[in-house]
């Protein structure tokens, strides 16, 4: 079966959750993926969206992050104090699923502004759950089209925080979890450098090259050693895939 | 002692110009139709405290209605932007606003902090994150018995706190069920709180997960079926996404927005309220 990009990017950030791990999920492709490896190799995996909603298993993706169709097929659903207090900050989150508008060669996401904060010249959505989920998950897994104006040597500004400027910066901050670990778009997979934490090209989607990436990279890209390829969908994969629907959206 | 009123009294009675004013409801339950209202009333220079502005906020801030947005995240869900906010705080139409944003945590305990009676509240926050410096509810403070720093927020005590519910009974006590957002800590918070509701009972059987709001906690309820569309009301009507997506194209330019402000005006849009 041929595959899109796009496709081949969510199902690479689908094989990413393992079974029984309890993962944050933010809306569009972070909820795609997550809802995708539920229905394949993660049948026991415990989906929690910010509204409130803890292991849910809607039958149709949602639109939005509090659509009823989270609350009809979940197991509880607590108030938004709760589930960042109790939930997110004390640590009880294996996984954060985040994506952003902009990110750059230390994982630092921007979703408030492009340009100026007090001039901009585009205006995001902001911050919403994001910083706190890159603070408080065990680790984190990044879901982005890889494209130059969203890859950029410094995000405009720092909403989500990555691994700031180097590998001490999360711990002198106080931050527990471990953040970013890996960065999954439509052309390939970047890692953090262990030394260094500046992320680098560790896969290439089948049929994308190293020239390809680096074209839509704002920074000068490592590529690992050992760079590997990812294994193209199954044919499960995709057409679980192309089975999902999203709630009241037929008409996009 | 909630009192049950009309909308329009209750909106007239409790929302002033210059008032800070909170219409909560995570994605579920949004009063839209006491956000008209406010339009309608033509109500000016209010500060709007919401997590997420939503539909709701962009059209109380392209009728004009208000000074500042106190917010955390201000997209339309899984669609795409609020025009209507990106065209006030990028051109400054119809009315210049002034913003003041969080994470949803950090707001979310600033009304925790509210309802609790307490000057602030503390997390660990976005440490580390350009918001720190731009947000002046922010801070940090250190933990007298472990030395750590963490971050501080600020209470937030609206004058008034708006929210929909699925029903109330002849006393006004107020009964919501489904996602619960922050509602109960923004109406705790607030000096006073209205409450619309999809029906009026004898009798309020317990809900799972259902949260009470005791008619003392309440200055007035008002009966609107729909108040929460083009959101949804659990038991009730489900979140109408086709009216999300058609806002995107109403809102995107001020003609087309300004069309639609006139039909709420002139109450055109009030039999079946919020469907843009």
């Amino acid at each position: 079966m041929k595959h899109t990009a796009e496709e081949m990017m969510t199902v690479a950030a689908a094989r990413e959750l393992r079974d029984g791990q309890t993962v944050f999920v933010g809306i569009d492709l972070p909820s795609r993926a997550a809802n995708l490896a539920r229905r394949l190799h993660a049948p026991g995996l415990v989906l929690v969206y910010e509204s409130g909603t803890i292991d849910t298993r809607p039958d149709e993706l949602p639109l939005s992050i509090g659509d009823g169709v989270l609350t009809e097929h979940a197991l509880t659903v607590v108030g938004v104090p709760e589930i960042f207090n109790y939930w997110l900050q004390a640590g009880r989150m294996d996984v954060g699923f985040l994506s952003g508008a902009q990110i750059d060669r230390y994982a630092n996401l921007n979703t408030t502004v492009i340009g100026e904060y007090d001039e901009p010249d585009v205006r995001l959505p902001g911050s919403g759950g994001a910083p706190e989920i890159s603070a408080g998950c065990r680790e984190v897994i990044v879901v982005m089209r890889h494209r130059k104006r969203a890859f950029v040597d410094r995000v405009d500004f720092v909403t989500t925080f990555g691994h700031g400027s180097g590998p001490t910066d999360r711990a002198l901050l106080g931050l527990h979890g471990a953040g970013p670990v890996r960065v999954i778009t439509d052309l390939g997979v970047l890692e953090p450098d262990p030394g260094s934490k500046e992320l680098m090209l560790t896969a290439l989607h089948p049929g994308c090259t190293v020239e390809q990436v680096r074209a839509e990279t704002g920074w000068t890209l490592e590529i690992a050693d050992d760079l590997g390829e990812t294994t193209p969908p199954t044919e499960r994969e995709l057409t679980t895939l192309r089975a999902m629907r999203t709630v009241g959206a037929d008409r996009r | 002692m909630a009192k049950i009123v009309s909308l329009t009294d209750a909106v007239a009675e409790f929302v002033h110009d210059g008032d800070t004013v909170a219409l909560e409801g995570f994605t579920h339950l949004i009063p839209f139709a006491a956000g008209h209202e406010i339009i309608r009333q033509r109500r000016r220079d209010l500060t709007l405290a919401r997590m997420t502005p939503d539909l709701v906020y962009d059209q109380l801030v392209g009728a004009g209605c208000a000074r500042k947005l106190i917010f955390s995240w201000g997209g339309n869900p899984g669609v795409g932007s609020l025009y209507r906010l990106r065209d006030a705080i990028t051109a400054g139409w119809p009315t210049p606003l002034e913003i003041e944003e969080h994470t949803h945590a950090g707001l979310a305990n600033r009304y925790v902090a509210g309802a609790s009676g307490l000057p602030f509240a503390v997390l660990r926050g976005a440490a580390g994150t350009d918001l720190v410096q731009h947000s002046p509810s922010v801070s940090t403070v250190r933990c007298p018995f472990t030395g750590e720093h963490l971050t501080a927020v600020a209470s937030l005590n609206p004058d008034v706190t708006i929210v929909h519910a699925q029903r109330a009974d002849r006393a006004g006590n107020v009964q919501l069920w489904g996602i619960s957002g922050v509602q109960k800590e923004a109406v705790f918070a607030a000096r006073h709180a209205i409450a619309t509701v999809e029906e009026v009972v004898d009798e309020l059987t317990p809900m799972p997960g259902g949260v009470v709001l005791p008619r003392f906690t309440v200055a007035a309820v008002a009966v609107v079926p729909g108040g929460a569309a083009p959101s949804y009301a659990h038991g009730y009507y489900d979140r109408d996404n086709t009216a999300y997506l058609e806002w995107d194209k109403i809102s995107r330019d001020r003609e087309t927005f300004t069309a639609w402000l006139r039909r709420i005006e002139k109450g055109d849009l009030e039999k079946n309220e919020g469907a843009p």
